[in-house]
């Protein structure tokens, strides 16, 4: 009877002990919703804010205390700031093209290149290997100049070959190492069937290896989609005319132009650029978060 | 019998070495358009923005060779000093701090908690914004007169700022900017926490370490490499970065690109400067000479880095003498 009140007795103080560490870990996470959803805001509101002053009256932007629902709202805001002052349909075009022809040329000439790595044997394969990721470590900056005199000397100064032409040229050495790593993944021995039937690796890396590598293709195009969409340097440097701008350049110049006034329609602008990217991130979170997550561990 | 071995032999090898020159031979064809991008838009532009430090180059009129005339003129530049100190300002401060709040934030959101995907999207999605449309916005909340965040300011009772526009304000108010992009840092160390076996902390747990112990004994050492990472990415970039941001900043409202550098230089960075001397200034020598500079800068703490990086980066995979 003693002995069972002791055990008893035991059980109900392991039984309080658990009891206290789940509480405390509900209490830190209540803790942690806290201070997330504080930190959370900090986040969120610039974001909500762009959007409210995007949708209100030319003048309402200013009034004081700040107005957080926009009376009347104002959605002609996005045609105004789209076709009417900025011509950003023109600006989508060209981003488009520049989009379009750089992930093209990525696509082809980095996989090429990232194959010959992954799978062929030939001398100084090791010391080209390092060369091209030494490029990662290059600030654009010091190149900048005598690329811009070669593209003047070719007169492609304010035409989009600029953007466009150096992604032809083996692509960059972050979409090779992506390539790369993802190549060494698939097993030798569909290389060494398609050899057996007389297939050369150009031929296997075309019609064999490339089919098999659509979510590393899919990770290097939205890269390539997303960095022309982004870009603001490049285009600076290398375009003049309005009609050929890219829509970081169109909205940078806007900006330029007419800085400290409209705000409405500089939000609806910024808005239109930002949506996209959020679209592509929710519709290909995977692939998306692959390319930041393979490049960030390789530092493993 | 011997002979006819020995001949297969031969041919074997033979045929053996004409399949591997034929692979060393496709593999360099695979490789033509890397190399002549690597020639023409990497190896190529370095030698010749090398050479252009020695020569006087506007660009109307043929270069003309200068000696280091150059580099005089960069030990005369009384604006150099500025833009060296405030590129150093915002790399000392900003690269720790984005650090250090995108390690804190992966340690809370790799919490078993609800709706955490929901908080992982929030603090990661700013930093993907496109960096002219998160400049347009940060100019609008930094407005000294109607911005929310005087309005902010105003409610907390403390006095208003006139932000970038103000000498002492302006770099960080660049900073706080940043503080939107800690998202990317924050998902490579989310990546690297998740790679940490569970049962190393489970066996932690059972010598008896404590939450910090097993947070300063595990956890970090085993993110070290992920945390290297961060830190060598965040001073590439942060050294030539802010250039769209202090671009637009500086020449808002201008109507064209102008050589300001903001209240008293205060926004003047490297490769603002870089880009005042080449494309407005048409100095592609002083240019040149400057952006070498920032190179070597870069080169030189990176290769400092990775000298320090035995000391305190652990890779599990490494034999230890």
């Amino acid at each position: 009877m003693a002995v069972r009140a002791q055990e008893s007795t035991r059980t109900a103080a392991a039984g309080s002990l658990v009891s206290g560490q789940r509480f405390r870990t509900r209490i830190g996470h209540l803790l942690l919703h806290a201070v997330l959803i504080a930190f959370g805001f900090i986040f969120v509101v610039p974001f909500l804010w762009m959007i409210v002053t995007s949708l209100k009256v030319s003048g309402t932007e200013f009034t004081y205390p700040p107005q957080w629902i926009p009376h009347p709202i104002v959605w002609g805001n996005y045609r105004q700031a789209l076709v009417d002052v900025v011509p950003f349909l023109t600006y989508f075009k060209n981003t488009a093209i520049v989009a379009a022809g750089v992930t093209i040329g990525d696509l082809l000439t980095a996989s090429m290149a990232a194959y010959s790595f992954a799978r062929l044997r030939f001398p100084g394969r090791n010391i080209l290997f390092m060369g091209t990721l030494a490029t990662l470590m290059l600030p654009n900056i010091v190149t900048i100049i005598p690329t811009f005199l070669l593209m003047r000397y070719l007169h492609w100064i304010d035409t989009l070959l600029p953007l466009i032409v150096p992604s032809w040229a083996g692509g960059s050495a972050f979409s090779i190492f992506l390539f790369r790593q993802f190549f060494m993944t698939i097993p030798l021995e569909l290389d060494e069937a398609a050899r057996m039937d007389g297939a050369n690796p150009l031929r296997i890396w075309w019609n064999v290896i490339m089919p098999l590598s659509g979510t590393v293709i899919a990770t290097v195009a939205i890269f390539d989609v997303l960095n022309s969409w982004n870009d603001f340097f490049t285009p600076l440097i290398f375009l003049n005319t309005p009609g050929n701008f890219t829509m970081s350049l169109g909205l940078g110049q806007y900006v330029v132009d007419h800085g400290g006034q409209y705000y409405n329609l500089q939000m609806a602008a910024a808005t239109v650029m930002t949506i996209p990217v959020m679209l592509l991130f929710f519709f290909a979170q995977r692939y998306f978060m692959r390319g930041i997550v393979t490049t960030g561990l390789a530092g493993r | 019998m011997a002979v006819q071995t020995a001949s297969i032999g031969v041919k074997q090898r033979r045929r053996r070495g004409g399949l591997l020159r034929e692979e060393a031979l496709w593999g360099w064809l695979m490789q033509i358009p890397n190399v002549v991008g690597l020639t023409v838009f990497a190896a190529g532009p370095l030698i010749v923005s090398f050479g252009l430090i020695f020569t006087h180059y506007q660009m109307i009129t043929p270069p003309t060779p200068a000696g280091l005339d150059n580099v005089n003129e960069l030990i005369n530049d009384p604006l150099f000093p500025t833009v060296v100190a405030n590129t150093a300002y915002v790399t000392l401060i900003s690269v720790p701090l984005y650090m250090l709040l995108g390690l804190l934030l992966a340690l809370a959101l790799h919490q078993k908690l609800r709706g955490i995907g929901i908080y992982r999207t929030i603090f990661f999605l700013p930093s993907q914004m496109p960096p002219v449309a998160n400049v347009v916005l940060w100019l609008w909340l930094f407005n000294p007169d109607y911005g929310l965040a005087n309005w902010v300011l105003d409610l907390l009772h403390i006095p208003e700022s006139t932000w970038i526009q103000d000498p002492v304000m302006a770099k960080p108010s660049l900073i706080i900017l940043g503080i939107w992009g800690i998202g990317s840092g924050m998902i490579i160390y989310l990546a690297g926490l998740q790679n940490i076996p569970e049962e190393l902390h489970e066996a932690a747990s059972i010598d008896g370490a404590g939450t910090l112990r097993r947070f300063f004994n595990v956890t970090l050492p085993l993110l070290s490499p992920v945390i290297f990472f961060n830190l060598i990415i965040g001073i590439i970039q942060t050294m030539q970065s802010g250039f769209t941001t202090v671009y637009l900043a500086t020449s808002s409202g201008q109507h064209q690109a102008t050589d300001s550098g903001g209240p008293d230089n205060a926004l003047l960075l490297f490769v603002l400067y870089i880009f005042h001397k080449g494309f407005i200034d048409f100095d592609m020598g002083y240019a040149s000479l400057l952006a070498w500079v920032l190179f070597i800068f870069i080169l030189a703490l990176t290769i400092i880095n990775f000298r320090l990086a035995g000391r305190w980066v652990y890779y599990e995979g490494q034999l230890r003498g």
